[in-house]
């Protein structure tokens, strides 16, 4: 697990949230490759609807930054053609609920190029999309439909839980030459969310992942992060539920080992089997709704090479298989009530 | 109140009742066929605008057909791209040969050769004229019946049926459907099998050739029932917003498999008139006349090279033939439509123009025919020494895993070394001799 030497020198206290952090990565990957292009709805002038790219299109020119019509699946075509050109596209969906329009062009087109032609073209774009809930998003503001991506090949998933994972997993998304879909846990762009949303927000300025390193650095895509070291149980995780496991397992004074997986495709299946085979307890939680998530496919392979090492089922906390409600957000959302009754029930087992 | 709800849902009152209209072509099997409601303009009454003119200058024509070759076999009016008769000898080359090939590989096909193909006759005007009409290093992002452009491209014979029989020379390692090619050396995108996904690929590359300042503009194909997938609207909506230096090229050739042009809106509009309400540049063409053809594209090229901005052209023909080596057109649509068809021939029709001028006869045009089937027959045979279809086989496993990804993630490594295995208990003497 690599993640650039922090506290190297003076510029590493400084603190970003995580909207500056991503601003602060396309900013320098304008800067240093010419073939770099930024657009999507309201991403120009505007800066985006989060600010992901506010000004961008002042320093860079319209050229460079711009808005574009709404329509996922132009955006992402237009992506395809300039990465066939030769340029490195950067497209923003507003919102991971908006994926769908464009989802032929990133599964039959985007995913598919390089196999294809046997190598002739490639499509090295990146897709940025902010997702998940705990926004009070309702059903269309709030999905994390990673599975959906992490099922088709070709293409790499890449979540990042921190300030400073996202600028290093956005450039190393960006210089990827094969197609990535960036989803940002829009709950924790300006704060990590401990999942006790009664409390008052917690801003990135007070966590040690907000030090953000100034200048170029990649944190190489699959390779996930311990987040904490313990002997109790394995817990799994990726975007804010990172932060959300960590907050219930210090009130509930566990022991956790915690992996933020940061890619889903590649996986870092080394690290998740380290861990695995010295807690011989998994859990595995994802925002997303259970059936067919990705903690499916992460239960199924723990269970497939880890399993004389088990000393109870592998678990699965997710969110409910609704549709993502808007009153009844957080009683959708796993929140640290059924985080913490399962790590219970996993401890008992 | 229970009838007054369902008074409410039959629509209840004095109003009349509606009725759902499904499209219906004019024939099916067996019905004689009548095209005297096509309507056939005069060849040379079309105006041709300036290329760098406002879109709008050029809307009457979305209703028109643009046409250069008549009935005397004579070029006439505006639009007559005045080519020299090498250039036109070329063009009847390239679309004589086109033809020849698909006839073998149809042919290749029915022998059990390969598992699919698709012919384009009847069309091969709207790709090899087309074609002609660009530079070379011009992207093209084709649809699947676009073979004209790689052989008027020079894309040797012998690669295309290497491709079509997923053979051990084939480029793209067996890993497409037979004619989806691809040649990043001829400017010719990978052809997809979805349809029209790559018309608004097409917008994004023209898109980064200008943000560019380069010279090269992009062009693409699609059927006029794949026009009505959202990826056209898409297309159509980024040329006009980004002004992109693209061409979109509408092969209007009357079916898509079984399902006549209504179904993609053809009884209501033209397909040229859609450029109105986008405020794109449309012409509408007569597909099967060569010269025609060329001068659109040219007309269009020209524009889109001089930043005038996007041009949708609808090539109006008639698919002379199936869909592909799957489908029976006797099964639903007459069989006379294509004899009665009132534009004819695009070999014929730039084969007598050719006569007419005093350059040609046809006695070079039967030699042009033997030799084209010569040279596809040489081809043919060269590209049966890598094999036909057969099983997978002529690819190691491995490749089956390569290119997915820039470089092997493990869990694909994982499940090539499962593929291995499997092929040593599938074929424990070895793959030698098969």
């Amino acid at each position: 697990m690599t993640a650039p030497a922090k506290g190297a020198d003076a510029s590493a206290e400084r603190r970003l949230n995580m909207i500056e952090a991503i601003n602060e990565a396309l900013d320098i990957m304008l800067a240093r490759d010419p073939d770099v292009m930024i657009f999507g709805e309201d991403v120009g002038y505007f800066g985006g609807v989060f600010r992901a790219t506010a000004g961008l299109q002042a320093k860079y020119g319209k050229t460079r930054v711009f808005d574009t019509p709404i329509s996922e699946c132009g955006i992402i075509a237009a992506a395809i053609g300039m990465g066939a050109y030769g340029l490195r596209p950067v497209a923003e969906i507003q919102f991971a609920d908006y994926i769908y329009p464009g989802l032929d062009q990133i599964v039959s087109e985007a995913a598919r190029i390089r196999y294809r032609s046997a190598g002739e073209y490639t499509a090295p774009l990146t897709v940025r999309s902010p997702f998940g809930g705990g926004i009070f998003g309702g059903q269309t503001h709030s999905q994390s439909p990673e599975a959906m991506f992490t099922h088709v090949a070709g293409l790499k998933t890449v979540i990042p839980s921190t300030p400073h994972d996202a600028k290093g997993l956005l450039i190393a998304a960006i210089e990827d030459n094969d197609p990535v879909i960036f989803f940002e846990p829009k709950r924790i762009y300006n704060g990590p969310f401990s999942g006790f949303y009664d409390r008052p927000v917690e801003p990135w300025k007070r966590h040690p992942d907000s030090v953000v390193p100034e200048g170029h650095y990649r944190i190489p895509l699959g390779e996930a992060r311990r987040v904490s070291e313990g002997e109790a149980m394995t817990v799994l995780a990726y975007g804010t539920m990172v932060h959300v496991v960590d907050a219930v397992a210090r009130e509930k004074g566990i022991d956790i080992d915690l992996l933020d997986l940061r890619t889903l495709v590649p996986l870092d299946i080394e690290a998740i089997a380290r861990s695995v085979e010295r807690t011989g307890r998994c859990m595995v939680v994802h925002e997303a709704t259970r059936t067919s998530g990705f903690g499916a496919e992460l239960a199924a392979l723990v269970q497939e090479r880890m399993f004389y090492h088990l000393e109870a089922p592998v678990m699965r906390v997710t969110g409910f298989d609704t549709p993502y409600p808007h009153s009844l957000e957080w009683a959708y959302f796993p929140g640290p009530v059924r985080i913490g009754e399962a790590m219970d029930r996993l401890l008992q087992d | 109140m229970a009838e007054q709800v369902q008074d409410t849902a039959r629509g209840g009152g004095n109003r009349p009742a509606l009725a759902l209209h499904v499209p219906e072509p004019r024939y099916r099997p067996g019905d004689a066929v009548d095209f005297s409601h096509v309507r056939v303009s005069r060849a040379g009454e079309q105006a041709r605008p300036d290329e760098r003119c406002p879109a709008s200058e050029t809307h009457g024509l979305c209703t028109d057909l643009i046409r250069v070759l008549g009935e005397d076999d004579r070029a006439h009016g505006p639009w007559d791209p005045k080519l020299d008769a090498d250039t036109l000898r070329t063009m009847l080359g390239h679309m004589a040969l086109t033809r020849a090939f698909d006839e073998r590989m149809f042919r290749g096909q029915r022998q059990g050769k390969t598992s699919f193909y698709m012919k384009c006759t009847g069309e091969e005007a709207t790709s090899v004229s087309a074609a002609m009409a660009l530079a070379g290093d011009d992207m093209v992002f084709p649809s699947y019946r676009q073979q004209g452009i790689l052989i008027s491209r020079g894309y040797p014979l012998v690669e295309m049926i290497n491709q079509i029989y997923s053979n051990k020379g084939d480029a793209l390692k067996g890993r497409q459907l037979p004619i989806m090619y691809s040649s990043k050396a001829h400017s010719f995108f990978t052809i997809s099998g979805n349809l029209a996904t790559q018309t608004p690929q097409a917008v994004g590359w023209a898109m980064a050739s200008a943000s560019k300042g380069d010279s090269r503009i992009a062009a693409t194909w699609v059927g006029e029932g794949s026009t009505a997938e959202g990826d056209f609207h898409a297309a159509c909506t980024f040329a006009a917003v980004y002004n992109a230096p693209v061409i979109l090229n509408v092969v209007n050739n009357q079916w898509a498999i079984s399902s006549f042009s209504g179904f993609a809106g053809g009884e209501r509009a033209t397909f040229a008139a859609r450029a109105i309400g986008y405020g794109l540049a449309g012409l509408r063409v007569d597909g099967n006349d060569a010269l025609a053809v060329y001068a659109a594209e040219r007309w269009a090229a020209d524009r889109a090279r001089a930043n005038a901005g996007p041009t949708l052209i609808e090539f109006f023909s008639y698919r002379a033939e199936g869909h592909s080596t799957s489908d029976d057109p006797a099964g639903y649509r007459s069989a006379h439509e294509r004899e009665e068809w009132p534009l004819g021939d695009p070999i014929a029709r730039l084969r007598d123009h050719l006569i007419a001028l005093g350059e040609w006869d046809e006695d070079r045009q039967a030699a042009m025919d033997r030799s084209c089937a010569e040279t596809v027959r040489a081809a043919t045979k060269e590209a049966e020494r890598n094999g036909i279809l057969g099983h997978g086989l002529h690819q190691p496993f491995e490749t089956m895993f390569e290119d997915v990804y820039e470089t092997m993630p493990w869990h694909l490594a994982e499940q090539c070394a499962q593929s291995l295995r499997e092929r040593e208990v599938k074929f424990p003497e070895g793959l030698h001799g098969r």
